[in-house]
């Protein structure tokens, strides 16, 4: 068979084949559908505590000049300079920033500052958004695209679903989900729950609980009454800072305390960041959740 | 007193007001000039304005190389139209303010009495959070539009209904439209709420960030649209000058006077809510400045409207123009929102001149 093939179109077929890797290397098809020249990723802003998650996740870290104030992990990006809030953000911040690469979260506004980032001169990469396991793997592959470390952000992507599936093995496990609420604050006496649609409620489903309210759409605050008629049996408590005692305002809600029938309903606290980021710690953030959901069973995601 | 000085209410106390304010309006302009060439030459890029004839010819050369884009998007793209818009903003805001001043003889009036802020918040607000459901295909089609547009149809909508409510047989009854304007923006108030409480967490923060105000958004296409609203009721505050002068002494005599009232109550409410709309259509809702801009010009330069509407219209831009530049620097290269750089650079001096003034505000 090689031998038909004459020399030079073999040369031929070596250096489409090397053009092409070179040139999808070079070149990005973002969530937003838009082909994207991304070839220099010396100097990244990434927006988005998820983008940046991936970014240092993938050894880009130290390229890093700039994030938006919800990239709180890993703590060195503490340090680095900040271009404001993901939804406000403002073009020629953005522009300062010298930044030769932007990595955004879906997320990402206003529209308009959008619209004239993607007329500059400097490659925008957006994100998809967080439905299902399949787009924390999606955005890491487009990360890693967008910075020419496809076999680093594959590996990453291969250890990830590795993580999920066995975070699906061990759900499969479960008899009896536990009814579980999120709670993401407490307020004037009113907690604010998670319901459908949000991160919360598909972390909830991936770590084998029950969403206790599933009838809410988003993050809603309710009342003592509701908190009873939800029954939650385990209560799921987020906090943005370490020193935050959000379970001591739970256990103190008169509708927490008429809970349980006599049984203790446990409060499990997580850090915001860890479990709601959806960014590379999410299944082992998953699997946490539910190694303290089900304590008897086994379960390796945690570790 | 005779027919001709009741013509110009002037507040008799030596001070040659008409010189004065005449002094004031050549001080404002001037003061806008400096403002403008500031902001279009203050930004986080470091940019200044010996970059413009760069940006001037690669725009013109359509030059794409990095540096020239850079240039002309920063200078040209960014920086000019929200210089622009900014002075469009904050001249509308400030002459509307002025006129409802007038119009309700009531130093707390303000351009949110006729309904236009309430209205537009509600429509931004039913745009933000149904954009994904209800009101899907509107949003989609008109895409980043949908926002400024609803805004702007909500207010000036809002407006519209309260003077059906408030004229009975050609009349406007200034109390009516007062109550009437309370009650709608109580009710539109009410189905703000009631939107926000069925959003998300984060349609509730942009909510929260479009309530105060931002010209971050700024584009050509936006100065375009707010610049027609805004040039009308420039063009025409000498038309309103008299009418607002006399009804500083009371309807009825300002009808006695010979003044229109009617039709000057009816287009002064008509074009404050289309320039209103507008403003907030484009850079969200701005507060301060229609209802402190009108009472700094008044503090300084009596209370005749012929100093007042052209005074407050270039105080307000000045103000937000340089608010504007604040907002860009201060946690470069993030921002800060305008209404909260507005109301801690605006406040403290107003506080000033009313203490230095012996605690009385000059009522319109």
């Amino acid at each position: 068979m090689s031998r038909t093939i004459p020399g030079f179109v073999t040369l031929a077929i070596v250096a489409a084949v090397l053009g092409a890797t070179a040139s999808i290397a070079a070149e990005v098809v973002d969530a937003r559908g838009e082909v994207i020249k991304a070839d220099n990723p010396s100097r990244i802003l990434s927006i988005g505590g998820d983008t940046t998650e991936i970014v240092y996740a993938l050894g880009f870290g130290s390229n890093v000049v700039a994030v938006d104030t919800s990239s709180q992990f890993p703590p060195e990006v503490l340090a680095k300079k900040k271009v404001g809030y993901m939804r406000a953000l403002s073009t020629e911040g953005v522009l300062s920033t010298g930044a030769t690469l932007i990595l955004a979260n879906a997320h990402a506004g206003p529209p308009e500052v959008i619209r004239a980032l993607a007329t500059s001169s400097v490659p925008l990469v957006m994100l998809p958004e967080n439905a299902s396991p399949e787009s924390l793997i999606e955005k890491v592959k487009l990360v890693g695209r967008a910075l020419g470390a496809e076999a680093k952000a594959n590996d990453l992507a291969a250890q990830l679903n590795g993580q999920f599936g066995s975070l699906e093995t061990v759900r499969s496990k479960i008899e009896r989900p536990v009814r579980a609420l999120l709670v993401l604050s407490v307020d004037g006496g009113r907690a604010l729950a998670a319901g459908r649609g949000t991160t919360a409620d598909l972390m909830l489903e991936l770590a084998g609980a029950t969403n206790a309210a599933a009838d809410l759409n988003g993050y809603k605050p309710v009342s003592d009454e509701a908190l009873i008629e939800m029954a939650p049996q385990a209560i799921v408590a987020v906090r943005r800072a370490p020193e935050e005692e959000i379970a001591a305002d739970i256990a103190a809600l008169p509708g927490f305390k008429a809970l349980g029938a006599g049984r203790k309903v446990p409060i499990i606290t997580m850090d915001a960041a860890y479990l709601l980021g959806f960014g590379p710690r999410a299944p082992r953030a998953a699997g946490e959740l539910m190694a303290q959901l089900y304590p008897d069973l086994p379960n390796q995601v945690a570790r | 007193m005779t027919i001709e000085s009741l013509d110009l209410p002037a507040v008799e106390d030596g001070i040659d007001r008409h010189g004065l304010g005449r002094r004031l309006i050549l001080a404002g302009l001037l003061a806008l000039g400096l403002a403008a060439v500031a902001s279009v030459s203050v930004g986080p890029t470091g940019l200044s304005l010996f970059s413009l004839p760069r940006a001037i010819s690669a725009a013109l050369s359509g030059s794409d190389a990095a540096a020239d884009v850079h240039a002309r998007l920063v200078l040209l793209e960014v920086r000019l139209p929200r210089t622009i818009l900014a002075a469009f903003v904050g001249a509308s805001l400030a002459v509307a303010g002025a006129m409802m001043q007038g119009l309700f003889r009531n130093p707390l009036a303000d351009p949110g009495l006729i309904g236009v802020s309430s209205g537009a918040a509600l429509a931004a607000v039913a745009t933000i959070a149904l954009g994904g459901g209800f009101a899907g295909p509107w949003v989609r089609a008109l895409g980043i539009w949908a926002l400024p547009v609803s805004a702007f149809l909500g207010g000036f909508l809002t407006t519209m209904v309260l003077m059906l409510i408030a004229r009975k047989h050609g009349t406007t009854a200034i109390a009516t439209l007062l109550l009437a304007g309370i009650a709608l923006a109580a009710i539109a108030g009410a189905l703000t709420g009631l939107i926000a409480y069925v959003t998300d967490d984060r349609e509730l923060r942009d909510l929260t960030l479009w309530s105060m105000g931002s010209l971050a958004g700024a584009s050509w296409q936006k100065v375009m649209a707010i610049a027609p609203f805004a040039l009308i009721l420039f063009v025409t505050i000498p038309r309103f000058v008299r009418a607002l002068n006399g009804m500083l002494l009371g309807e009825a005599e300002a009808f006695y006077l010979g003044i229109e009232v009617e039709r000057a109550k009816f287009w002064i409410v008509v074009l404050t809510a289309a320039a209103v709309g507008a403003a907030v259509a484009v850079a969200g809702t701005i507060g301060f400045v229609g209802i402190v801009v009108p009472h700094l010009v008044r503090l300084t330069a009596g209370p005749d409207h012929r100093i007042v509407l052209p005074g407050s219209a270039l105080l307000g831009a000045v103000l937000v123009v340089v608010a504007d530049i604040a907002a860009r620097m201060i946690v470069a290269p993030a921002e800060l929102p305008i209404g909260i750089v507005m109301a801690v650079i605006g406040a403290p001096v107003f506080l000033h001149l009313v203490i230095r003034r012996g605690g009385g505000l000059a009522a319109p």
